[in-house]
């Protein structure tokens, strides 16, 4: 794999008022794989995806997406990084007032000098990228869930951005449509070269894409386990690990106990 | 022929052999950047009369994503307006794949991004009438339900929800109260100062204290507390209903055995008819300063005589006539401000537009149902 580093993350902390959420976590994505971040709920995971699209600025720390840092340059200038990444938000975030296509065709229209004649094709194009060809006029509200993933999906890749994030891919997808959208993710990877960041706790499409994984801990407030996997499933130490990789029920008296602390 | 162009990092050449069979050859990257560039310049360079044939090789192609087949599909609708073909080799693995799942050999011309339909006047106007119909149901069934929930509430009234309906009355009451006062004590400082400009040409300034306190409290003081009321909560009514009606929150009411109506729309309409009349008593007492004001420091007449002449015109049935009618405006804005919130349906857009049409639907009706009140004390007193 090539080794070169495209989100580099260094000593963040990330905190709402007094409280720390992410105490001076540091981590690699590097170009082309499959990146997941783990974790419990609260345990950051949100507050860390919300970091790494500039929607918060960090306490402390850096974040360098593809060369430039977001955490302390202007407006304008994060503008310019944002066009290099595209989001698949939980609940697909699309416009309800505008049909698919018009909302995979809105960043092409607004950053791309291309005819709309073209981008009408292109749009066609992108989604049958994620087998939703001939949905085009539909609106957000007539389509079904799964199908607003992908169109979502669609809009996120409208630009071919090096990056993407997926915020809980597989929530309120059933088995079946959530293993189609894990293929079409590996799909994509392979064939553009996309880089992906997916934020879940899906233990089933943990195992089915993600190439390497990170997981946070409310304890620590920090990462407790990086790698593979696979290799953490069976090998980690770690309790907490073990636990979630394996679906074990928690000491809930315990976890709630460190809550407080 | 020989043709080749630079663009920024895909270049082109075109080839014609001895036999007549152009070829089209492109190198380096077809992607977001270049693509564009790339169909503009092949465009200007393929110029009519087209070869019967293209043939497009893609040896020299080192990456291609959607955008860069773009340019192949505006090649081959090209190729198709002069019945030509379009003939793809020398792609690689990975090219062929990217082509497949964007299916390529599918992709025909008809335009996308054009949703408006142009139908006929007539088939406008059934469309119309049908979502009006449509839309009548909703409305009755609405007032139905709020009669239920009504008689209800009535009979038990242990099911109306206190804390809703206290709190419904302060946001409806107390917090319009400083703007209600306001724009009332300004409304009587006006009416006395234009209808003084007039009545002191006749030596007949005490009657600005009748024609303030009439018209205030017949007409001015319900019709305008109405409207501020349906500004401020008419259009809070919509919002919150039908943001809870596009999360589900209405349904998992329903189905948790609560009646939406009796739970949202009653405590509305209690709160509201029972704080309207109020604020338009205070709306009343504070247009009335106003004049007062005016007739104190413009016109020379004592406080004593100006509020002597005020209780003198007015009578107690004026008075409980404009509490009715600012009732009824209470019923109509809390009514109409509930239904538009349950007639939302799809998204932020909708609610906007449920928010707008309650307020513009509010004040309508307040203003006919004046009308109609007008009428009936026109011909029973």
């Amino acid at each position: 794999m090539n080794a070169k580093a495209i989100i580099q993350v260094r000593d963040l902390v990330a905190r709402y008022g007094a409280d720390i959420i992410l105490d001076r976590i540091s981590f690699d994505v590097y170009e082309g794989e499959i990146f997941a971040v783990l974790g419990g709920s609260g345990s950051g995971k949100s507050t860390l995806l919300k970091h790494l699209l500039g929607l918060l600025q960090p306490a402390a720390g850096e974040i360098i997406i593809d060369g430039d840092g977001i955490s302390d340059c202007d407006e304008n200038r994060l503008q310019q990084i944002l066009r290099k990444i595209g989001v698949l938000y939980q609940s697909a975030a699309l416009f309800g007032s505008m049909t698919v296509a018009e909302n995979v065709a809105l960043p092409i229209l607004a950053y791309t000098d291309l005819p709309e004649e073209y981008v009408s094709h292109l749009v066609r194009m992108k989604l049958n990228l994620v087998h939703l060809g001939g949905y085009e006029n539909y609106l957000p509200s007539e389509i079904s869930g799964g199908m607003k993933k992908r169109a979502g999906l669609a809009r996120a890749m409208a630009l071919n951005p090096k990056i993407l994030f997926f915020d809980e891919p597989s929530a309120g997808l059933d088995p079946v449509t959530s293993a189609e959208l894990d293929n079409l993710m590996l799909h994509l990877n392979k064939s553009l070269g996309t880089t992906m960041v997916i934020v879940t706790h899906e233990l089933e499409s943990i195992f089915a894409v993600a190439d390497r994984v990170i997981m946070l801990h409310n304890s620590t407030r920090g990462i407790i386990a990086e790698g593979d996997p696979k290799y953490l499933r069976d090998q980690s130490r770690n309790p907490f690990v073990k636990q979630f990789f394996n679906r074990l029920p928690g000491d809930m008296t315990a976890a709630n106990r460190k809550d407080e602390l | 022929m020989r043709n080749s162009q630079n663009s920024q990092s895909c270049r082109y050449e075109v080839l014609q052999n001895n036999d007549g069979v152009v070829t089209l050859h492109l190198h380096g990257r077809l992607d977001a950047a270049t693509a564009a560039q790339t169909i503009a310049g092949l465009k200007s360079c393929l110029h009519p009369p087209l070869p019967p044939a293209l043939t497009v090789d893609l040896s020299k192609v080192s990456y291609l994503d959607d955008f860069g087949a773009l340019v192949l599909v505006e090649l081959k609708n090209l190729m198709r307006t002069q019945n030509g073909g379009l003939y793809i080799t020398n792609a690689n693995e990975h090219i062929r794949e990217i082509l497949s799942m964007l299916k390529f050999d599918t992709l025909t011309a008809p335009a996308l991004l054009s949703r408006q339909r142009h139908p006929g006047m007539f088939v406008r106007l059934g469309e119309k009438v049908l979502a009006q119909a449509a839309g009548l149901g909703l409305i009755f069934s609405f007032i139905g339900a709020v009669c239920l929930a009504f008689i209800h509430v009535c009979l038990h009234p242990g099911a109306l929800r206190k804390d809703d309906t206290f709190s419904s009355m302060e946001k409806v009451g107390v917090d319009a109260l400083p703007v209600v006062a306001l724009i009332s004590f300004l409304l009587g400082l006006i009416m006395a100062f234009m209808s003084s400009v007039q009545l002191q040409q006749f030596g007949a300034n005490i009657y600005v204290a009748s024609l303030v306190s009439l018209a205030m409290v017949r007409e001015l003081g319900p019709i305008m507390t109405a409207i501020i009321v349906a500004g401020r909560s008419g259009s809070a009514f919509a919002a919150e209903i039908g943001t809870m009606k596009i999360s589900d929150e209405v349904d998992a009411l329903f189905t948790m055995g609560f009646d939406p109506t009796r739970f949202l729309v009653i405590p509305k309409i209690v709160a509201a008819v029972i704080t309207v009349p109020l604020l338009t008593l205070f709306s009343n007492l504070f247009a009335i300063l106003g004049g007062l004001v005016v007739g104190v420091f413009m016109l020379d007449l004592t406080a004593n005589a100006y509020m002597a002449q005020t209780l003198q015109t007015l009578t107690l049935f004026d008075v409980f006539w404009g509490f009715f009618k600012a009732a009824v405006f209470a019923l109509l804005i809390t009514g109409i401000g509930c239904l538009r919130g349950f007639q939302v349906r799809g998204g932020a857009a909708d609610v906007g537009r449920a928010t707008t049409s309650a307020v513009v639907s509010s004040i309508f009706f307040i203003i006919l149902a004046d009308a109609l009140f007008a009428v009936i004390l026109r011909y029973w007193k």
